[in-house]
């Protein structure tokens, strides 16, 4: 498998001259299975520059894996160009809305309206589908599969495991470690931390032995108290995460969007200094946008 | 005539997707959603407070879109897999539907059943901590204890004139309601809440200990046990109503097995004042909501 990070910013993108190195689109990943079909993760801003990259080659078949509806994972799909040129088959797959009942073509829906958007869902002239996936549901995609995992947002976010040929990579999208709404002495606290424990554990295992885990680093552990509850990871929460599944390598992603690319490095060489001694086989990377790994 | 036709099973279905839920906890909900500092542990303490929201949250959490392996059954395992946000609006939906009249029209006591449906749940759970028999958990009893009469709002709120004539019936007669029910409308609140339940798959657990809370108890089953004896300490001290007045006698193997009467187990339970009082807070209807 191939893999290429278009989008690595979290939130909002963030271009200029402080983030260039790493870059300002928000998330987007391709991934080519070995027998290069195109798998999507997230329709970030990102997407756009990919799409540009797309038409050579039309008509194509993209899968496109949506890990949760927030604008950052969500807003470059109205600008992946292949869907308004005819031939294209696009497929777009994420959880069911949990009030409306809708899958993923609440996204599409939403967004191309005229108000927001000068093509309205009704003129795309690709052939576009829609799935609904399920937590720990599996879907084939040529050949790959696509296993989505249930994790932790304020919102519903699929983590998704790709595997090809015996290689795997999972995506978090947005992640925060579980933590406990109960004070220690509150009647509450046992039986939550049981829950949590027990979906740690789940999550853990759905990521067992992955070649790369691409994992949402929005916070350092210093910046966490005052952002807990906001659905994102922290350098420190992702290496622990890395390490317990066994991961091979770990991509850092989803940088805060105020964040320069020299802080960045800064914080990460940190995070790192504070585990030298218990990485051990673990390679910790920072995601930047264009870099390309096969595994 | 126990068994309902498939037509009113999915008519009941789709009517309890607009029921709507207790004032207070609708009042809160509306305040907790302009919050953006809400707590998420009060959001599930409001949700769990109320019958009709703790019913609608597991009916979407537990339905084929999810295809959870494990049945949810709790708040708080909604909370942990579907986050805040999530949670929040799905309470607000439902709070959307507006509030239950403090006494509906026909009769329904709203306050009065919420107060029964509240301290059944407590006392469950106390129950089932106190005499810790096994690794039952005792959220499972407070979740029985809170939705085992929902059939009552269900009928109460779409078959208003037979319930209110059950309701008479029962009173004339000097029955238990589920049997005036069976004979003036050929069904009673266990079945359709059972009913109801099943059709949204909750775990079978509960759907077998709402179906058969006043016949079959299965007293090596701690949750049905600990919801027998919950409810009828419920109508004996008067903790509410639930609109069924007659307390019934404990089976002599549940007798056994919590080793005395309804009166020892009572006295063994010490002073549940706590209990009774936040019950009624929580079931007091905010008159002024008109949401």
């Amino acid at each position: 498998m191939k893999l290429k990070f278009w989008g690595v910013r979290g939130s909002i993108a963030s271009p200029g001259e402080s983030t260039v190195r790493y870059g300002g689109n928000t998330t987007c990943i391709e991934i080519r299975t070995d027998n290069n079909e195109l798998i999507i993760l997230d329709g970030g801003t990102g997407i756009f520059p990919l799409a540009k990259t797309l038409l050579k080659s039309l008509p194509i078949t993209a899968h496109i894996f949506n890990t949760h509806s927030h604008w950052d994972h969500i807003q470059g799909l109205p600008f992946f160009l292949p869907i308004f040129i005819p031939g294209n088959l696009i497929k777009l797959y994420g959880a069911a809305d949990p009030i409306t009942g809708e899958g993923p073509e609440r996204i599409i829906n939403m967004q191309l309206q005229y108000s927001y958007f000068p093509v309205s869902a009704a003129e795309i002239k690709s052939r576009f589908e829609y799935t609904a996936v399920m937590p720990n549901e599996t879907v084939t995609v040529a050949d790959a599969t696509v296993t989505s995992v249930l994790l932790n947002h304020p919102v519903i976010n699929l983590g998704y495991r790709i595997e090809c040929n015996g290689r795997a990579i999972f995506f978090t999208g947005d992640h925060e470690s579980h933590f406990n709404i109960y004070e220690p002495d509150d009647e509450g606290y046992a039986e939550y931390q049981a829950l949590i424990e027990e979906q740690r554990l789940s999550i853990v295992e759905s990521m067992r032995g992955v070649d790369i885990l691409i994992a949402d680093c929005s916070y350092t552990r210093d910046e966490y108290p005052t952002k807990r509850g906001w659905g994102h990871g922290t350098f420190d929460s992702s290496i622990k995460l890395a390490l317990d599944a066994g991961a091979k390598i770990l991509y850092c992603t989803h940088h805060e969007p105020t964040r320069s690319d020299d802080e960045l490095e800064k914080v990460f060489a940190e995070a790192l200094s504070r585990h030298t001694d218990i990485l051990g086989e673990l390679d910790v990377r920072l995601a930047g946008e264009g870099i390309e790994i096969e595994i | 005539m126990t068994e309902i036709s498939t037509e009113l099973t999915q008519k009941l279905s789709a009517a309890v997707e607009k029921m709507p839920a207790f004032p207070k906890s609708v009042q809160r909900i509306l305040e907790l959603s302009r919050d953006i500092n809400c707590s998420p542990k009060e959001l599930v303490m409001v949700i769990e407070q109320d019958p009709v929201m703790t019913m609608k949250l597991l009916r979407v959490i537990n339905s084929a879109c999810y295809g959870f392996t494990k049945q949810v059954t709790s708040v708080n395992q909604s909370m942990v897999y579907l986050g805040l946000n999530t949670i929040k609006n799905m309470a607000l939906s439902f709070a959307a539907m507006g509030a239950l009249p403090p006494q509906t029209n026909v009769g329904f006591d709203v306050q009065g059943y919420l107060t029964h449906s509240l301290t059944t749940a407590g006392l469950a759970r106390t129950l089932c901590q106190k005499y810790g028999w096994d690794d039952t958990d005792p959220a499972d009893c407070y979740i029985a204890g809170l939705l085992h009469d929902f059939g009552k709002v269900v009928l109460g709120q779409f078959l208003p004139e037979e319930s209110n004539a059950a309701l008479a019936y029962s009173i004339e007669q000097s029955i238990s309601l589920h049997s005036a029910e069976q004979q003036i409308i050929g069904t009673d609140h266990t079945v359709i809440g059972g009913m109801l339940v099943e059709k949204w798959r909750f775990p079978k657990q509960l759907i077998e200990t709402i179906r058969n809370h006043h016949s079959a108890i299965s007293p090596d089953n701690t949750v049905q046990s600990c919801l027998f004896v919950a409810n009828q300490i419920s109508k004996k001290l008067g903790l509410g109503n639930g609109g069924n007045l007659v307390v019934e006698e404990l089976p002599p193997a549940l007798a056994a097995r919590f080793n005395g009467s309804l009166s020892d187990i009572i006295a063994s339970l010490g002073d549940i004042s706590r209990l009774e009082s936040e019950a009624k807070v929580v079931a007091q209807a905010g008159r002024e909501i008109k949401a």
